[in-house]
């Protein structure tokens, strides 16, 4: 009996419960609980004091990191947790300080896989890392989410941009398959599109900054789509009109995602300064690293799929 | 021997008046079509329009070396004709002139970062080297599009020059009167619903400084001025207590080509609109390189030192908000 392991972990716990007695003092414990409500009470007021007064600090790409932490953060903190429940897996492949590159598959009609990997990487990374992406520029048309996007960190996919976040020791995230990715009909799900023409690898390169493949399974489910209304997204200038089982059957209702399991794992990071910068502008270069980055996508796709089996009905 | 151009106008006199405080410098000459209102110490003012030959007479006769040339019209309150033609057609007049003089030696050109355009696929920041996404399609705009192309024709020929080129961000400061200005001062300041745009600026005193020092020391090439740092446009009006109130873009269009025609809004444009909506940020590494000095103001404390000399101030209750706070954080 002495050797039953669950029988040893109650006794080498029991002295840490004989510390702290249970209900000694319990209007102790509640004066603990007000003031720790008064202390959340107090730091949201400071909170809104501070927007009030624009007192706070944004950077050159609009980053507004007050905002964030106060208020767009714990918004999406339930649906990363609760909804989604994400997963993190080979969180040891993002550095913990230093500019990387992380290159994800792109799926599930609206871009919350953006959005979920970013909480994770700053809720679940040991350096509470800023995932600063890059978007495409249909982002920074639209009203709201425009400035939005900005004040969460993100900005538009071009070249300059790219660079100059590199050069500021920022990690940034790219999706290569753009519209092609997020907006694919359900029954492509997890099945890698083109990844463009390389563009990311060129910036890479030119910064000698590792690339970080992750593969994002649990997205393609939440807005599984059926059909793409293509006259209807020409009107409104979308790129595609979606569909689903829910959309737009059920109006506004049909806006909640489905409750998919989610995992995010992060592959082994590729080097790129074993490359000359120059090779930047060789082709041939570039397309062999962007199918090296692909291919290895597909195949943590492959895994973390298996991993996860069926999205729903399961913690 | 320096020639000033737009000398009556604020930031012509500014700096002509900073010019003529430096002994090094023989002569200030300043010109303008209209007479200064502020007092220019030793500098001759002469009324001439640029748009007219007899500008080429005055810097012959005068042999005048450096130009400095200050007399881009942001503020269209005449009609935009006029002023295009101000803009355009005096900077022909004046830098054929400078062509043509066998003393010329320098040309300090005031530009505009409008030069760059605003639209939501602009780069996150501009580079000199950068060319516009979208470029601007009209007003002084593309009036500086326009001059900073027959400033590059000018350098090409005349090889033997010193052609600096300044594409400043929005001046602001104790005695900055400009569209933006009086967009601040409006009761309630009308901005675009569901954007937020990243904006800098430039305290006058450093923009004094920059011509002055571009005047004085040869630092060829063009080169972004503006104070450091981003100010978002919700955070500068709640930094300057300003009620906001967010329009849908059209009908703040309408608003301002109202206010344009019956109120005070001068030079409400569609390119101060599209700045409003877009914002632009522009990298200003090279300048701060090439003259081994940073704005003392950075784009927050232009701002901040605007709206508390010219009375935008606090209006919020946040002195009740602290009251609040200290009373739930203070019971512990």
């Amino acid at each position: 009996m002495s050797h039953d392991p669950v029988e040893e972990a109650r006794l080498a716990m029991r002295p840490e419960a004989q510390v702290i007695p249970l209900n000694t003092d319990a209007a102790d414990r509640l004066a603990q609980a007000q003031g720790g409500l008064e202390r959340k009470v107090a730091s949201a007021l400071s909170f809104v004091r501070r927007r009030l007064a624009g007192d706070y600090e944004i950077d050159e790409f609009g980053f507004d990191s007050d905002l964030n932490e106060g208020l767009l953060l714990p918004l999406l903190r339930p649906l990363y947790e609760r909804w989604f429940r994400v997963e993190m897996i080979g969180l040891d492949n993002v550095p913990d300080a230093g500019a990387a590159l992380v290159v994800g598959n792109h799926s599930g009609t609206l871009p919350l896989d953006g959005v979920m990997l970013q909480v994770g990487l700053h809720d679940d990374h040991p350096a509470h890392r800023n995932l600063r992406l890059l978007g495409a520029d249909l982002v920074y048309q639209v009203p709201v989410l425009a400035h939005l996007a900005r004040k969460s960190g993100h900005t538009l996919a071009c070249q300059a941009d790219a660079a100059r976040l590199l050069a500021q020791d920022q990690l940034v995230g790219v999706f290569p398959e753009g519209f092609k990715g997020v907006g694919k009909p359900f029954n492509e799900r997890y099945k890698l599109q083109r990844f463009g023409r390389g563009g990311f690898v060129a910036t890479a390169l030119r910064a000698q900054v590792p690339i970080i493949p992750c593969a994002i399974v649990g997205a393609e489910e939440i807005y599984p789509k059926i059909a793409d209304l293509k006259p209807l997204a020409r009107l409104l200038g979308f790129p595609y009109f979606p569909v689903t089982p829910t959309w737009p059957l059920f109006g506004l209702f049909g806006m909640v995602p489905l409750p998919s399991k989610w995992m995010i794992a992060f592959g082994e990071p590729i080097r790129t300064d074993e490359y000359d910068p120059a090779q930047a502008d060789d082709h041939m270069t570039v397309f062999n690293l962007t199918d090296q980055v692909r291919e290895t996508i597909q195949n943590m796709l492959y895994d973390v799929l298996r991993r996860r089996g069926p999205a729903f009905f399961r913690a | 021997m320096v020639l000033v151009t737009g000398v009556s106008r604020f930031l012509g006199a500014r700096v002509a008046d900073t010019l003529q405080a430096d002994p090094s410098i023989e002569r200030v000459i300043g010109v303008d079509t209209v007479a200064p209102t502020m007092p220019l110490g030793r500098t001759e003012f002469v009324r001439v329009d640029i748009r007219t030959p007899s500008i080429a007479k005055i810097i012959n006769a005068a042999e005048v070396d450096t130009v400095v040339h200050l007399n881009l019209v942001t503020m269209t309150s005449a009609a935009r004709m006029k002023a295009k033609e101000l803009n355009v057609i005096g900077t022909m007049q004046l830098l054929a002139a400078c062509q043509r003089s066998a003393a010329m030696r320098k040309v300090v050109v005031r530009s505009s970062a409008a030069v760059y355009g605003s639209s939501g696929h602009d780069p996150a920041v501009f580079t000199e080297t950068d060319e516009p996404v979208l470029p601007p399609a009209s007003g002084y705009a593309k009036d500086a599009v326009e001059v900073e192309g027959y400033v590059r024709g000018l350098a090409r020929r005349r090889s033997d020059l010193t052609v600096s080129v300044l594409r400043f961000a929005n001046f602001l400061g104790p005695r900055v009167d400009s569209p933006l200005s009086r967009y601040f001062h409006m009761p309630v300041v009308a901005t675009v619903l569901g954007f937020d745009p990243r904006l800098q600026f430039i305290h006058e005193d450093d923009g004094v400084e920059v011509l002055r020092r571009m005047a004085v020391d040869d630092h060829p090439g063009t080169f972004n001025v503006a104070g450091d740092g981003v100010v978002l446009l919700s955070q500068a009006l709640r930094r300057g207590g300003r009620p906001i109130l967010r329009l849908p873009a059209p009908a703040l269009q309408t608003l301002g080509d109202v206010g344009r025609r019956f109120g005070g809004l001068k030079g409400f444009s569609p390119e101060l609109l599209r700045w409003l909506t877009y914002g632009r940020v522009l990298d200003t590494d090279l300048l701060t390189k090439e003259l081994d000095w940073r704005p003392k103001y950075s784009s927050e404390e232009a701002f901040t030192d605007f709206a508390d000399s010219q009375g935008l101030g606090q209006s919020l209750p946040l002195g009740l908000l602290d009251r609040l706070t200290s009373a739930v954080g203070g019971r512990r």
